[in-house]
């Protein structure tokens, strides 16, 4: 038994913008699988919640015409991992968000409450970010843009306003075309777990050089958002791709993340498996281009 | 013959249609709805506590706390009562209580007319506390501390034991070889699928109780001492259950439950608990803290051993001593070496309380024993296997002490053997011997011995009843319980064998109420098919002879032999009547009609020892500290099996708690607070299907001469051997000894940089 004390359903996304401004301390659900365990355990208990479920602009991925990838917020993993736009264009995001929990929470779970949750092990998180995602934001003064990159606060907080609504999670053509990318979780077993720490690397490799032109390594549980590694990225650059690059890549990283310590995993250990997995990832992510 | 036959589980069909009545099933009308309000100190004492904002809500019912229950202090543990004052289990547990001894201690409870006003509830009570500095460590809380956890012992230690045999000092002295370990093993949780929960009633002045647990005569007799009223004034029905695997072999919160219908005027009751608070404030595995040494001869002949155990109870004393002295037992069997000695304790903490797990103490005592064994090999640069070979009992033996607790049947070696040839073990012990690189690859292995109940220690005490229906199939209730471990079925099988019945025509009834069912102490010591399945052949043998009796009385002759198959009674070898006849004459002739009943309630003096052996090989990531298993197998020496495809699931079950005792299961408790930092299925690494490999099964069968159809103990050594053979296949892998399960990634990270792997 869940206390909730007002459930409201919207049908369009003004509707759902005009509930919450109508009901101050509402929350919005849309998958459940993380509102409804925080009400479970006490955090949310007594909550309003404002349904965004039945809206049908949030669902399902498009490729605009200038080939952007518009996927909207209320598209579940298991769909985003199985959409042929995804699959052809940014496999990554797919095998990211197929790696959130179990089959039942990714068929329930949705790509817009894993980035509003503010959660820093979020699986689509880091791809996101190394893919500087555009998200499009509604509230009842009308529509914003605003990147990625300016939008995780802290811990389980980010920059939407009571009555704000995340609808669309864009990737620009010019943010994927000619990148491949790889994304490692690391986690204490091989599902139903969230992330110790995890790493998602987008790169572009000079087919005849093999010079590292661009590289975004971003980490998740590293830091209390979202880290991007911007120093490592830099110090990589321009290199050729061979073991030490990926030696460089593993150092530069242990100097830039700053992880935990606690009961969980020791800081320690953390900086030893950072740089092992952006290491592997970046080797994947190589690989992938040339393969 | 249906034994030895895979005959589908009796309740498969049930079970899988949802149709299976489980208790929070059963709970026909609106009823109330308790909780409890735990402490948030783990050591201290309430000096107020104000309910009256929570007794205020609308749909509270009724608050009542540690001033409201009786002064009563009780046992929990689910062990036969003993008439011997010196042997009763230590009763220092009351209802509510105002001397907190762990974070989560029981303060008060709320009865509400629904969930979310009871939650509200707990919420609105006030509680002021005087704190005392916790302590969860057993070696310092040995050394005294004030208060005590518990008045009665000042000195923290619950119970201590120990025993020589030989001269074991002597032997070391004289040894040419000294080995030495210090092992340590997690506190765990069970995690059976369904959480503890019981609902309450009264009906005509007695309190009726049905919940979820292993031993609902034992639930009777408890609620009756925490009440302080007559034990006949207690019922208590067990449903079908979700897993107990030893935590529900423990009295829990049935008597509070009892309790609080009994302060809304009979009404009931319900009293179900949430994941974190099973985790919490139910029972765990203890850990346990062993010294070990080891005296060896050049040729790798063992000639002393030297124990000593320290067993982390927690703040209550529950299941106690028995834990640890099990392992000091079985320290004294499997390896024949004439000087042994073990010395070991039970310490109070504050801690969440240890009881029954699976196994009860032995995959502790196995995990220490057997790294310690792998590790005397390496020292002796002797290979493990043949280490053990050379040192196991071969063929019968006996506990010196514990009458007559033996190995009847012994296939230790046998089981080795089988393991070895599946896992490959020369080629791969010379294979894996000097790699370089950060993936490795080892091999590993375990063996153990288990005993069959609890006979001598404790009383093994058991009961069946049949009633012989008028088409000739029967009806057979048994006190012992089905908890998923497929009892029901192997009952059924038994009574079928004897009787010379279709399993079809065995009707089990598979609820116990204490009421109706006769008296057995329930699903513990992988005792049912060996005591209960003795009642249930006395029970079947004797309803056999009261029908052949009757059916001579209608057969006019008193010389001829008669025998009963498939339904039919024949006369030296001859068709004579049909059992279905029989048994309507019993019913319904008007002249001699008795229905054709047999009962029986008998103990068991025996017990047999179980035997078996694990191997894994492994491949070791060292960079990321993971532990891949990449092939297992158990090989088990339990006598007949009286179904192999229930004793192969067995198996897997057994393994895959393995896995996790090995790898991944461990609560962890603040040391500064007491509090459970990881009591969520969450942030406690509970193995999941993508974390196992297929796992791999065998068997050596011997018929035991003492189990009542050739059968010896299987329900809880699977869940013994895996954890110490992945441990040493990372030690074959790396050369790093991890002296502490689970070998987790931090822990192996941590050994590796030691080691200088990284």
């Amino acid at each position: 038994m869940y206390d909730i004390t007002g459930y409201y359903e919207a049908n369009t996304i003004d509707e759902a913008a005009a509930l919450l401004a109508e009901h101050p301390g509402a929350r919005i659900i849309c998958g459940g699988s993380d509102v409804l365990i925080k009400t479970r355990e006490g955090k949310m208990a007594g909550c309003e919640l404002v349904s965004i479920r039945k809206i049908p602009e949030l669902y399902g991925v498009v490729l605009t015409e200038d080939k952007d990838i518009r996927i909207g917020a209320a598209t579940t993993f298991s769909h985003i991992t199985g959409d042929p736009v995804i699959q052809k264009y940014i496999p990554v995001l797919g095998e990211a968000v197929d790696q959130v929990g179990g089959p039942q929470v990714r068929n329930i779970g949705t790509i817009g409450g894993n980035l509003c949750n503010g959660a820093v092990s979020a699986d689509s998180a880091p791809t996101a970010c190394s893919l500087e995602v555009l998200l499009e934001i509604a509230s009842p003064r009308g529509m914003r843009t605003a990147s990625i990159q300016d939008f995780y606060l802290g811990p389980g907080r980010v920059d939407l306003k009571q009555d704000e609504i995340l609808t669309h999670i864009v990737v620009p053509r010019s943010h994927y075309e000619g990148y491949s990318g790889y994304y490692i979780k690391y986690s204490m077993r091989n599902a139903m777990d969230i992330a110790t720490l995890s790493c998602s690397v987008l790169c572009r490799v000079e087919p005849m050089t093999r010079v590292l032109e661009d590289v975004k390594i971003t980490f998740g549980v590293a830091a209390p958002v979202p880290l991007r590694c911007r120093a490592a990225e830099e110090k990589l650059k321009g290199r050729v791709v061979g073991e030490d690059l990926y030696q460089l890549a593993e150092d530069a990283v242990r100097e830039e993340i700053n992880p935990r310590d606690s009961w969980r995993a020791s800081k320690k250990f953390r900086l030893q498996i950072g740089g092992e997995i952006a290491r592997r990832a970046l080797e994947k992510a190589v690989k992938r281009q040339e393969g | 013959m249906t034994i030895g036959t895979s005959i589908p589980r009796v309740d498969a069909y049930e079970k899988v249609t949802g149709r299976a009545q489980f208790t929070d099933d059963m709970i026909l009308d609106k009823c109330l709805v308790a909780k409890v309000y735990h402490a948030s100190i783990a050591n201290g004492r309430v000096v107020s506590i104000d309910t009256s904002k929570a007794e205020a809500l609308e749909g509270v019912v009724k608050v009542v706390t540690f001033r409201d229950v009786p002064d009563t202090k009780f046992p929990t543990p689910g062990h036969p009562w003993s008439v011997e004052p010196a042997h009763q289990d230590v009763a220092d547990r009351s209802l509510l209580t105002d001397r907190v001894r762990y974070y989560g201690d029981d303060i008060a409870a709320v009865i509400a007319e629904d969930e979310v006003a009871a939650s509200r509830a707990l919420k609105l009570i006030e509680v002021e506390y005087e704190e005392y500095p916790p302590v969860t460590d057993p070696l310092t809380a040995m050394k005294g501390t004030t208060p005590p956890v518990h008045e009665e012992k000042p000195d923290n230690i619950l119970a201590q034991s120990n025993y020589e045999l030989g001269k074991v000092d002597e032997a070391l002295e004289a040894s040419d070889v000294i080995v030495r370990g210090t092992y340590d093993t997690p506190i765990i949780q069970h995690c059976h699928i369904e959480n503890p929960v019981s609902y309450a009633y009264m009906d005509k002045g007695r309190i009726v109780v049905v919940t979820s647990t292993q031993i609902p005569h034992i639930v009777k007799r408890v609620i009756g001492q925490a009440l302080g009223i007559p034990w006949g004034k207690v019922r208590v029905i067990k449903p079908y259950i979700g897993g107990g695997f030893g935590n529900k072999q423990d009295v829990l919160y049935e008597p509070l439950n009892a309790f609080l219908t009994t302060q809304v005027g009979g009404r009931t009751v319900k009293l179900e608990l949430t994941r974190e608070e099973t985790f919490c404030n139910t029972r765990t595995r203890h850990s346990i803290h062993y010294d070990l040494v080891m005296g060896v001869r050049k040729d790798g002949r063992i000639l002393a051993k030297d124990m000593t155990a320290v067993s982390n109870q927690g703040a209550y004393a529950s299941h106690g001593h028995a834990i640890v002295a099990n392992g000091a037992t079985a320290w004294r069997h499997m390896y024949e070496v004439e000087n042994v000695r073990a010395s070991a304790y039970t310490v109070y903490t504050n801690c969440p309380v240890g009881g029954a797990m699976r196994a009860y103490g032995i995959p502790q005592f196995a995990f220490a024993g057997e790294c310690f064994m792998d590790d005397a090999a390496y020292k002796l640069q002797m290979d493990p296997l043949e280490f053990r070979k050379m040192n196991v009992y071969k063929g019968f033996f006996a506990d010196p002490f514990l009458t007559p607790i033996a190995a009847n049947t012994n296939h230790v070696v046998d089981c080795m053997e089988k393991g070895a040839n599946y896992i490959h073990w020369k080629e791969k012990r010379a294979a894996y011997a000097r790699q370089t690189g950060p993936i490795r690859r080892g091999v590993g292995m375990a063996i153990f011995s288990y005993k069959t109940g609890v006979w001598p220690i404790s009383l093994e005490i058991s009961g069946a009843r049949l009633v012989l229906n008028q088409d000739g199939s029967v009806q057979l209730m048994v006190g012992a319980t089905e908890i998923g471990q497929g009892a029901d079925t192997v009952f059924t099988q038994m009574a079928a064998e004897t009787l010379g019945l279709d399993p079809a025509d065995v009707h089990i009834q598979t609820n116990q109420d204490t009421d109706v069912t006769p008296f057995d102490t329930g699903a513990y010591a992988s005792r049912q098919s060996y005591v209960t399945g003795n009642a249930v052949k006395q029970c079947a043998l004797q309803l056999k002879e009261k029908i052949l009796a009757y059916a001579r009385t209608l057969l006019n002759d008193t010389d001829r032999e008669l025998t009963l198959d498939r339904k039919m009674i024949y006369m030296d070898g001859e068709e004579a009547i049909s059992l279905e006849e029989v048994a309507m004459e019993s019913y319904y002739s008007l002249t001699n009609s008795s229905a054709i009943t047999a009962e029986v309630s008998l103990q068991t003096k025996d017990n047999a020892l179980s035997f078996g052996a694990c191997f894994v090989e492994v491949e070791v990531d060292m960079k990321l500290g993971k532990v891949k298993v990449l092939d297992i197998i158990q090989v088990h020496d339990s006598g007949t099996l009286l179904n192999p495809q229930l004793a192969t699931m067995q198996v897997h079950g057994g393994i895959s708690m393995g896995l996790g005792y090995g790898l991944s299961e461990q609560m962890l408790i603040d040391p500064k607070t007491g509090r459970v930092l990881n009591g969520t299925l969450l942030d406690y690494k509970l193995q999941t299907a993508l974390d196992a490999p297929d796992l791999a099964v065998e068997f050596v069968e011997e018929p035991d001469p003492t189990g009542p159809y050739g059968n010896k103990a299987l329900g809880e050594p699977p869940a013994i051997p895996t954890a110490p053979a992945i441990r040493n296949a990372v030690l074959h892998a790396t050369g790093v000894a991890v002296n502490a399960n689970p070998l987790t990634p931090q822990k192996l990270i941590d050994a590796f940089d030691q080691a200088g792997l990284l």
